[in-house]
């Protein structure tokens, strides 16, 4: 029988979440779980539109990209008829099975008023622009999304 | 089939990757010697599971088309 040489899977994805539109979240969230397919471990740093999403209360409600355009209403209806899984399940799932870590960023947390108890449980912590590049540092591939 | 599963996983209708991640978070949790089936919709899952088997260096015991959805079945080796 033949044998294929096992795949050596380690490495790093840092991934920064900057939009708050659902399409991009929910690649985001998918490409995490890909990261942790392949025993990679996965650091999420959540800025700006993305960060709103994670709060407790508030949040605003889901939007599509612009390029959507027309279908952003038919999209919509797929995903909850379809039972897609929401974009935070999806990284909590991958945090399930994998080294997932997300965290919040201070500057953007700051500026809105936004405590660490204000977010979902799944935030570690919440960090300094440079705390995070110095993660993303030896990672293999660096996302911003 | 000749090897019986000690786990199945229902994944009809779940999107990809959640079939594959469900079947990892299963072979995380399992034994050596486990047998997993997956039942799967999923086009993706066809390709990315078997895929996965092999680099995670585990045994693909097969893949086998059922009516509406397809069986991938995996033994933990590792």
């Amino acid at each position: 029988m033949l044998t294929l040489p096992v795949v050596n899977m380690t490495g790093k994805v840092s991934l920064i979440l900057f939009s708050g539109n659902v399409d991009r979240l929910m690649a985001g969230s998918i490409i995490t779980s890909g990261a942790v397919a392949n025993d990679m471990d996965v650091n999420v740093f959540v800025t700006f539109w993305a960060l709103l999403h994670l709060k407790k209360t508030g949040a605003p409600a889901p939007t599509l990209s612009p390029e959507a355009g027309a279908m952003a209403e038919r999209m919509m209806k797929i995903m909850s008829e379809k039972k897609m899984p929401s974009w935070l399940d999806t990284i909590k799932q991958a945090a399930e099975v994998g080294n997932v870590t997300v965290y919040a960023c201070a500057m953007f947390a700051d500026m809105m008023g936004i405590r660490k108890s204000d977010l979902d449980p799944i935030v570690r912590d919440v960090i300094g622009v440079s705390q995070f590049v110095d993660m993303s540092r030896d990672s293999n591939m660096t996302l911003f999304i | 089939m000749a090897e019986k599963p000690t786990k199945v996983i229902d994944a009809r209708g779940s999107y990809c990757p959640g079939p594959l991640m469900e079947l990892i978070k299963a072979y995380k949790q399992g034994k050596v010697g486990d047998v997993i089936s997956v039942y799967s919709t999923d086009e993706g899952t066809k390709k990315d599971a078997p895929e996965w088997i092999r680099k995670s260096g585990n045994e693909l015991v097969g893949i086998f088309d059922r009516q509406g959805y397809y069986e991938i079945v995996m033994k933990k080796t590792r």
